[in-house]
């Protein structure tokens, strides 16, 4: 590991100001990502500044009804959260189909939205990465993409983003509230992240020195019938190939609203919104969740290794939506 | 660069000055001696390192030392009682649930930190209702629940039943 000095700031904005002058330093929390991508080489900060302990470790009601989750909520209290069970079970449901239990009681809310791609040519320094090293070329293109993505991917990049847990918040229409010298900024979690372009190296919109101060759950109320289902190539603590976030409001056998997003299939939470405008209005039947998951994947371009992400992905649609509209 | 640091391990105070790269599990091992906390994959993967850090059970090596200045650890060594056996390594001996014995100590560790959760009420992947007050932990509950410690020898037949049995106790 590179040498590097290791901070301990008092509050948040004095490690933003501390991030602010040192243009190659990194934030840690629970460092379950980070700690590893450093031993790795693959990140390599000359300044470590720990917010473990600075932003808030507190999930609260908002007075709109919602909820706000501090960025230093472990995954671990925040999956058992009563009120998170209830009112979001698909966020829930996604923290635990996540890592194992030593990990989300480390990880934190914030560094679970930051964490980087698993792409295993991103991990070996020996291999080309344009993410990891800019105009170096991709790997993975014409390698080992099996778990790569299937939609919004560039010819620089076809990295998945790893977590569960946003892919939940990106169905579940959350808010990441983020601090930086300039102030504060509330961010739709779809924006959040971006899709590789020609900059495959920028996994987020967040510019140098913001923190995550918390994430925001809205006070919908059909979001308590939200369900996450995963599958992966193990039973347990593995990443997704192909994951769904999807909520329901079903009255008379309609669909009177819908919510959808996608995980293992692009370079950031897979906000599903053309299917879900085919879900409105129309009948809560399999045909019509299927016909909204094709158009949904239209645009899908699977590469050599990973085609049957495609159907795997329709599936996984139209099972989720049927539990979510038997279930009422 | 380095820093000062005060850790509590099985009860003992220790003050030691470390590299700001030393994770825990080096800490543990390297500096203190205190060498139950294996490493096995060193990258977070296979939970021989697992120790509870402040009550509760983490792998020790992607925590950094500096990160833990005053911190409570607890080690498989830590949870015995005097000359006795803690009741999880016990059952780890009466079920055989160990072959090589590498991973056993983060085994025994984690397992015990899992019983906790279990207890705060915590879900899992396996829980079928969300929603329910108490947990019934079956076999499918511990082997998920259990799925951060891999153990090569695949002794996993005889580690569910003695986790098993001091869950029932």
């Amino acid at each position: 590991m590179r040498p590097y000095s290791y901070v301990r700031a008092d509050d948040v904005d004095g490690a933003i100001a501390t991030l602010a002058e040192a243009p190659n330093a990194a934030f840690l929390a629970g460092g379950t990502n980070l700690v590893d991508l450093m031993k790795l080489g693959v990140t390599t900060p000359d300044v470590l500044v720990d917010v473990r302990r600075l932003t808030s470790n507190r999930i609260e009601d908002l007075d709109d009804g919602g909820l706000r989750i501090g960025a230093a909520v472990p995954n671990s209290d925040l999956a058992a959260d009563r009120k998170v069970r209830t009112r979001y079970p698909a966020l829930s449901q996604a923290l635990l189909a996540g890592a194992s239990g030593q990990l989300r009681n480390v990880a934190t809310t914030g560094g679970n939205l930051l964490q980087r791609t698993r792409c295993v040519y991103f991990y070996d320094t020996t291999t080309p990465c344009n993410k990891r090293e800019p105009g170096s070329g991709c790997s993975a293109l014409e390698g080992h993409n099996k778990y790569h993505a299937i939609i919004g991917a560039s010819e620089h990049c076809v990295a998945t983003h790893p977590s569960d847990m946003a892919v939940a918040m990106a169905a579940l229409d959350a808010f990441v509230n983020v601090r930086g010298a300039d102030g504060e900024r509330r961010i739709p979690i779809e924006e959040l992240h971006r899709l590789p372009g020609d900059e495959p190296q920028r996994d987020t919109i967040l510019e140098h020195g913001e923190l995550i101060t918390s994430v925001d759950l809205p006070p919908l109320s059909f979001l308590s019938n939200s369900r996450y289902r995963k599958a992966r190539e193990r039973a347990s603590y593995a990443f997704a190939l192909v994951s769904v976030a999807a909520a329901l409001d079903v009255e008379g056998g309609v669909v009177r609203d819908a919510r959808l997003a996608l995980g293992g299939v692009a370079h950031k939470p897979w906000r599903a919104t053309k299917a879900e405008e085919a879900l409105r209005n129309e009948p809560a039947n399999e045909p019509n969740f299927r016909a909204a998951a094709d158009i949904e994947l239209e645009s899908a371009e699977p590469l050599g290794d990973n085609a049957f992400k495609v159907p795997l992905a329709r599936n996984i649609i139209t099972r989720t939506l049927l539990d979510l509209s038997e279930k009422r | 660069m380095e820093q000062e640091i005060a850790l509590r391990v099985d009860g003992a105070e220790h003050r030691l000055t470390v590299d700001t790269r030393t994770t825990l599990l080096d800490a543990l091992r390297e500096r203190l001696g205190i060498t139950s906390p294996k490493k096995g994959c060193d990258h977070g993967q296979c939970g021989a390192c697992t120790v509870l850090l402040d009550g509760r059970r983490a792998n020790s090596c992607l925590a950094l030392a500096v990160g833990y200045d005053g911190s409570e650890i607890v080690t498989a060594e830590g949870l015995a009682e005097g000359d006795g056996l803690h009741p999880m390594q016990r059952a780890f001996v009466e079920h055989d649930g160990y072959q090589c014995g590498y991973c056993t100590p983060g085994q025994i560790v984690s397992a015990v930190g899992m019983l906790e959760e279990v207890k705060a009420g915590w879900p899992s992947h396996a829980t079928e209702d969300l929603n329910l007050e108490e947990i019934l932990l079956d076999d499918d509950e511990i082997r998920e629940r259990m799925s951060g410690n891999l153990c090569r020898c695949a002794a996993y037949a005889n580690i569910v039943p003695a986790i098993r049995e001091v869950s029932e106790r």
